[in-house]
């Protein structure tokens, strides 16, 4: 059994903000993330891009990037609007979501480029 | 022509003379309930099940005038079908329709007033179990259900596509109200949902209500600024009194928490229903414990079967559940609690003898509620938790998070991080529970707390059989 070690977290660090599903989890490999876009389009939700700064991430409401991608099946076409907003917004969390219009939910939400922490 | 009226003549009847109707047509506004029975010997089945309609509903033992001054056809109780238990012939089945208007709308307490009541110290009966209630649509729409629902709770927490994280505080009793917030806010900040009230702290002289929850509020506030993420506490206001109940779910509100706690058998349908309308109109969550329930649903032959219970929740109101986790500590057969795990967050859940759901049940536009899996879970459960529960559940550990060697921060994170890893696992198209080692173990690798939660608790089983099975044949 290894040492003790201290839980490294602080209201200092920005590096210690989390942003929800997966963001404790190492940032995903292009791979990775193509298959929870697959996921996603499998479970007949809407896949929508939403980006911020980082440091206004608690709000519930993030910039939406365009209009949600309603009956967009293409994981090409979801990935190129993704990665379209992260050049757009360099340094921004860019959050990828599945609306699922049957539940009125978001069946999904999770950070797929994470931003500079600040 | 109208039928002339009935002489009236005094004296014993048999139930059945009134009471059994097997070709009975069920209307879509009954009540309908099945009881297990089991009856005294000599007792003929027809003849118990009559008598549990009669004394469920309208009847008495022996006949009175003032039955021909109501139209006792319409309202009484009827048994209309009997079955076999499979694998128990000490007891059968009974199925009984109850008019809709012999129960006050929006009413939990005076259904369950007459459908578990004095019929179930009848002396005809050796023993009697509730199995299951079929709550027409037309009875579901007058009650208020759960104040919020799954869907609002995860837009006002800001949490989607994972079930939500818990941990119940220890030691549950002793602690001051200082140091209990130190515990919260370290579970918090490791990234947890949610911390709960154990069910035994109410407001006692080691810490009183009124001092928990402020230390909780500031434990609440930092863990919230220093993750960037919501969080909460299930603030526990099962009180001795109704009016103490409203006190601290007042002051819960004046702190600006997003949820308190309730123990709705304990405290009871009335307490539960009252609060659960008090939520709704101030915009408080409402987590529910079940302390008392295996008191009554145990028991095979005997009692009132989980099913119910949940049913009986969700109409009292309550955005949380506990439903037991079928692989810690506590009871639960797994096909039974998906069964009743459907019951609670379910639009429409149909008859399936293999889940031990014995009537459709539709509840319409009611919201459901998120179920609760708690007790004896730690990371190595994660796989089969996600498996059993899906997204919508709150897993609540408490030695699993609090019991890390290293604090409940790193415990707490090794519960984030093993369940992110698979849920993401999951959505990849991996079997969760085929290759949850292989899984928790690369997750490890990025994460030492992790790393040390599956050393901990590798070896820790709970290999009891259940007590309580559902009925199936012996092979």
């Amino acid at each position: 059994m290894s040492t003790m070690q201290d839980y490294h977290s602080r209201l200092s660090d920005p590096a210690s903000r989390k942003f929800g599903t997966f963001s404790y989890l190492p940032p995903m490999p292009a791979q990775a993330i193509r298959k929870q876009v697959e996921y996603l389009v499998a479970q007949g939700w809407s896949p929508a891009i939403e980006h911020t700064e980082p440091a206004h991430a608690f709000s519930c409401y993030w910039y939406m990037w365009k209009l949600p991608m309603f009956g967009e099946t293409s994981v090409e076409k979801v990935l190129a609007e993704a990665e379209a907003c992260h050049k757009a917004n360099p340094g921004n969390h860019v959050r990828l979501v599945g609306y699922d219009k049957l539940r009125q939910t978001q069946g999904t939400a999770m950070v797929i480029y994470r931003g500079n922490a600040v | 022509m109208k039928p002339a009226a009935k002489a009236y003549s005094a004296g014993v009847k048999e139930y059945r003379h009134t009471y059994w109707e097997p070709h009975y047509d069920v209307k879509d506004t009954d009540i309908l309930a099945c009881f297990k029975i089991t009856p005294q010997p000599g007792v003929d089945r027809e003849e118990a099940a009559a008598a549990v309609a009669a004394e469920s509903s309208t009847g008495t033992w022996t006949t009175v005038w003032t039955d021909l001054l109501t139209d006792l056809d319409h309202y009484k109780g009827r048994a209309y079908r009997i079955e076999d238990v499979p694998g128990d012939d000490t007891c059968f089945y009974a199925f009984v329709a109850y008019p809709i208007d012999l129960f006050e709308e929006g009413s939990v307490v005076n259904v369950f007033t007459s459908l578990v009541g004095n019929v179930f110290g009848f002396k005809a009966i050796r023993a009697l179990r509730l199995e299951d209630v079929r709550f027409p649509i037309a009875y579901v729409m007058t009650c208020g259900g759960p104040p919020h629902g799954i869907q609002v709770e995860r837009d006002k927490m800001d949490k989607y596509g994972r079930p939500l994280l818990g941990c119940t505080i220890k030691p549950k009793l002793g602690l001051s109200a200082k140091n209990y917030g130190r515990a919260v806010y370290e579970c918090l900040r490791g990234g947890l949902d949610f911390t709960k009230d154990d069910e035994n702290v109410n407001s006692q002289p080691f810490m009183r209500w009124r001092d928990r929850f402020g230390f909780v509020a500031e434990a609440i506030r930092k863990a919230e600024a220093e993750t960037g993420e919501r969080k909460g506490h299930y603030l526990n206001v099962t009180a001795p009194t109704p009016e103490e109940m409203y006190k601290r779910a007042e002051f819960a509100k004046e702190l600006g928490m997003p949820i308190i706690m309730h123990d709705f058998l304990t405290g009871g349908f009335c307490a539960n229903t009252g609060l659960a309308n008090w939520c709704r109109d101030n915009g408080m969550l409402l987590h529910i414990h079940r302390a008392m329930h295996a008191v009554l649903d145990r028991n095979r032959h005997h009692g009132i079967h989980f099913r119910v219970l949940t049913k009986a929740l969700r109409l009292s109101g309550g955005d949380h559940l506990h439903t037991g986790t079928v692989v810690g500590k506590l009871e639960g057969d797994r096909q039974s609690t998906l069964g009743w795990i459907d019951l609670l967050r379910e639009r429409y859940v149909k008859e399936d003898r293999s889940r031990g759901i014995f009537f459709d049940q539709d509840w319409g536009s009611m919201p459901g509620a998120f179920a609760v899996a708690s007790g004896g879970i730690h990371v190595w459960h994660m796989p089969a938790l996600l498996a059993i529960f899906g997204d919508d559940a709150v897993l609540q550990f408490g030695g699993g998070t609090l019991g890390h060697p290293w604090g409940n921060a790193a415990g707490a994170a090794a519960n984030r991080v093993a369940l992110e890893a698979c849920v993401e696992a999951r959505n990849a198209g991996r079997q969760v529970e085929k290759e949850g080692k292989e899984i928790l173990t690369q997750a490890a690798r990025s994460s030492p707390e992790l790393k040390i939660a599956m050393e901990t608790w590798k070896e820790i089983k709970f290999e009891f059989d259940v007590v309580d099975k559902l009925d199936v044949a012996h092979a």
